[in-house]
């Protein structure tokens, strides 16, 4: 079958200069694209896809499965944002990556990664394919309530619901938002998938009936401010619902921890130990929350918080976006993200990598595994921090 | 699964070859005008072992090898007009040794400008090399093999100047040293005291081997960096200020630009002067004599110097980021550019060229000369941006660019960076014996003509 090709944006594919750099932070110390650092081929790098999707969509290369992995392996970091050199259209590079995804879900010829994940997320709302009664079991000896008529819903994600991992960072941001006395309820099993690296995949259709469902939810509870645990939902919440009718206020979790202990809601003791903090993606770069995560950790007495090289704007992505942490698209050989961004965290001298993303968390404690870094360095959320310190 | 293909996995591993049709169109191309060329294979070694095997390969079977580092000359140098490999050389991107006493650093040549400058900066902070306007992802081989220039031009030369000894992968496959590492474990000249074997490769576009190490030299990293911006639009002028201003021995980099838009730049002529020092008190002596030696020229109203408040981040960043915006003028993505080696006292000439092929052919002009080593020639950029949705428009530019290098050889310039077609233009002018010398040396290193071929051959 023969497919026509459009993408909203293909007019301005045309403008990328293929400078290169897209691919760097703003200091140059090293390729901060984790698909070209993974796969070293310039093909694998922002300019390389701006020009290849060019070239597809003028039908000088074919639909091929190469041609499928080295668009679905754009972790949707947004570094290349960022630092592309051309204000004009910088913004839309990332919006012409996931289009171009979007025309290769339609045509159906996406990566068998790809093809799980969205099946598994279709079929069994969320991507673990596990069931939908053990989706609130997380939240047992939390103290959270299902909810009600709460002031604020809880939203813990499939990461944070079903991974081992994600759920210790949800047990933890439950037990202290209960301990400060916050009004907050969980959806527990009716709890689904926030849509957001659906979105990014390019399954529009099935972003758009997780979303509507999510919202209609929501609006049948009464549901007004939203605690997300996971950057991924807070950025589709907050960037993609309203537009589809679900207006409410979302919070990241270490918006509401950091107001807390600033306000002495929650009380924190000495925590003697030298502390990095992992900017996630969807919170920093999309979302532009530096700072919060970081007034929480320098809130620790005899914590001492000690930058990673590339921090904040130019930090490098653990390569767990745009729904890699499921398809694994960038694998995991040495110079894979989540490998790359331990040894830069282990040369910072720090015992602890702080996260507050359950993708991250994930990633980066399987990377340290991977690169037997165990007996060095632990990662944590920062709601676990949080509690070690907590009087 | 070919035979070539197999051997290339051997050498490099699967990760590391590539004839799917994405890489092989990617690596087809550059982002100038001229037309692409397919290759067979696209080869990312990282050790120059693996770089000798891959050669000595192509050499058995006789196909082409085509070092590649970032693609970024404009001019077509690393397209393989006749197929084959195309070596991406970015994985060979170590930073080896620092020599920080001797000034020199020593490098794989995939190394990337920008990760050479962030080295520099955390680790040697009082030291610097003189870093392209080239977009930092292209490499210290690539610019030293096409005679590069930089912001420390003005006061030590080509980039290529700068080199301190070079490791480069013959085209029989043997590993030569050149320069003081031939003799011993340092980097510090290329050449003299002995017979300077570096000419045998720099300025070579990878004709005559595959530069896999380079020696460089740093230069002192002051305190303070400034700017001034000297506006005239008195074109006959500028050769002698420019003389003016090299007479004072102090200025690290001397540009003059022109340009059309925006607007206000339009007509006239702008000379930005870049210098250094580790006290305020040397940087405002330098603005002085910077001031005085200009000062004839504000009394004769010919010219002033300009604020440079609102722009100065942008003059003073390195890279700058915003020379490549010139690419986005036309809304198009591309502009190429010729860059004659000149004489500075035929700069209202090339000024005046540069404006005549721009409304002849109908297209955007930008131009932005450097002097070089304390005004003995400049580098003068006759720029085009084109649309690369505009196949007409792109050829267009193609004309004028070749009009203008024409134009250059006749005021006696000698090219920068030439394409395969501006190679034959040069060696058609050459002195017969000059000529015969070159490609005597390139058919001795390179008998079989499998080095990134089409270049420098009298029939491509």
């Amino acid at each position: 079958m023969t497919y026509i090709r459009h993408i909203e944006h293909e007019n301005i594919v045309h403008r990328c200069f293929r400078c290169g750099y897209c691919k760097f932070p703003d200091d140059y110390s090293d390729f901060n694209c984790p698909s070209y650092k993974a796969f070293g081929w310039d093909t694998f790098s922002p300019g390389g896809r701006m020009w290849l999707t060019r070239a597809w969509l003028a039908g000088e290369i074919e639909t091929s499965p190469r041609f499928a992995e080295i668009m679905f392996s754009c972790v949707t970091c947004d570094n290349c944002k960022t630092q592309c050199v051309f204000p004009k259209f910088k913004d839309f590079l990332t919006d012409i990556f996931q289009e171009t995804r979007a025309e290769l879900v339609t045509e159906g010829r996406i990566p068998p990664g790809v093809r799980d994940y969205l099946k598994a997320v279709a079929v069994s709302g969320n991507p673990y394919k596990l069931p939908q009664s053990e989706r609130g079991n997380w939240a047992k000896g939390t103290g959270l309530k299902p909810y009600q008529s709460q002031e604020y819903l809880f939203f813990a994600g499939s990461v944070g619901s079903y991974d081992e991992v994600g759920q210790k960072m949800a047990q933890s941001v439950g037990r202290l938002l209960v301990d400060a006395g916050i009004s907050v309820g969980i959806l527990g099993n009716e709890e689904t998938c926030d849509g957001n690296d659906i979105r990014a995949l390019g399954e529009m259709g099935l972003f758009a009936e997780l979303a509507q469902a999510n919202i209609d939810t929501f609006k049948a509870k009464g549901v007004k401010k939203i605690i997300t645990l996971d950057p991924h939902a807070l950025n589709t919440f907050k960037k993609d619902y309203p537009a589809i009718g679900g207006k409410f206020k979302v919070l990241h979790y270490t918006e509401v921890l950091a107001e807390l202990i600033k306000k002495k809601k929650i009380k924190l003791k000495a925590l003697p130990a030298k502390i990095t903090y992992h900017d996630p993606c969807y919170l920093g770069r999309h979302q532009q929350i530096y700072q919060a995560p970081r007034d929480i950790l320098k809130a620790i007495p005899k914590a001492e918080l000690i930058e990673m090289s590339r921090s904040g704007l130019n930090a490098f992505c653990c390569g767990g976006g745009g729904g890699n942490f499921f398809t694994d698209i960038l694998g995991t050989a040495k110079d894979s993200a989540s490998r790359v961004r331990v040894r830069e965290a282990l040369e910072t001298g720090a015992s602890i990598i702080a996260v507050a993303c359950p993708n991250c968390a994930k990633m980066l404690t399987d990377a340290v595994k991977m690169e037997n870094l165990e007996d060095k360095l632990e990662v944590l959320g920062i709601g676990e921090i949080i509690e070690k310190a907590k009087k | 699964m070919s035979d070539i293909l197999k051997s290339l996995i051997e050498i490099v591993g699967e990760r590391g070859v590539s004839d799917a049709p994405e890489e092989l169109w990617f690596y087809s191309r550059d982002p100038g005008v001229l037309a692409p060329h397919k290759p067979d294979y696209v080869v990312a070694p990282k050790t120059t072992e693996e770089v000798q095997k891959i050669v000595q390969l192509a050499g058995r079977e006789n196909i082409p090898v085509v070092p590649m580092g970032n693609g970024m000359s404009l001019a077509g140098l690393v397209i393989p007009l006749k197929g084959g490999i195309v070596l991406d050389m970015k994985r060979m991107n170590k930073i080896l040794e620092v020599n920080a006493m001797g000034r020199y650093a020593v490098l794989e040549g995939g190394t990337s400008q920008g990760m050479l400058k962030a080295y520099l900066q955390k680790n040697h902070p009082t030291l610097r090399h003189s870093l392209p306007d080239a977009p930092p992802t292209t490499t210290i081989a690539a610019n030293v093999a096409l005679h590069g220039q930089g912001r420390l031009t003005n006061q030590y030369g080509f980039n290529s100047d700068m080199v301190t000894g070079l490791e480069v992968v013959l085209p029989t496959g043997e590993i030569c040293r050149i320069g003081s590492p031939s003799i011993g474990p340092y980097w510090f000249s290329k050449g003299p005291t002995l017979p300077d074997l570096s000419g045998l490769f720099l300025g070579w576009l990878g004709c005559t081997g595959i530069i896999t190490k380079v020696g460089l030299k740093l230069f002192p990293n002051k305190k303070f960096r400034d700017v001034e911006l000297f506006v005239t639009d008195r074109v006959d002028l500028v050769p002698t200020m420019l003389y003016k201003l090299t007479h004072l021995e102090i200025l690290e980099d001397v540009n003059v630009w022109f340009q059309p838009k925006p607007l206000m730049f339009l007509g006239n002529y702008h000379i930005t002067m870049f210098f250094t020092g580790d006290t305020e008190e040397e940087i405002e002596f330098k603005r002085k004599m910077i001031w005085d030696a200009l000062q004839e020229f504000m009394d004769s109203k010919d010219g002033g110097f300009m604020s440079v408040q609102y722009m100065k981040s942008a003059l003073l960043e390195m890279p700058g980021r915003t020379i490549a915006d010139f690419a986005d003028v036309p809304k198009g993505g591309g502009f190429e550019y010729s860059g004659p080696i000149a004489l500075i006292e035929h700069y209202p000439k090339y000024a005046a060229k540069v404006v005549e092929l721009a409304e002849k052919y109908n297209v955007l002009y930008a131009s932005a000369a450097r002097l070089i080593s304390g005004g003995h020639c400049m580098m003068f950029s006759i720029s085009f941006a084109f649309n690369r949705n505009d196949p007409a428009m792109m050829e267009r530019v193609e004309k004028a660019l070749t009009e203008a290098m024409t134009f250059a050889l006749d005021m006696g310039g000698v090219p920068w960076k030439p394409n395969f077609k501006e190679q034959k233009m040069v060696m058609q002018r050459m002195e017969p014996n000059a000529l015969k010398l070159l490609l005597m040396i390139k058919k001795n290193l390179d008998p079989q003509g499998i080095m990134n071929p089409g270049n420098w051959e009298v029939t491509p």
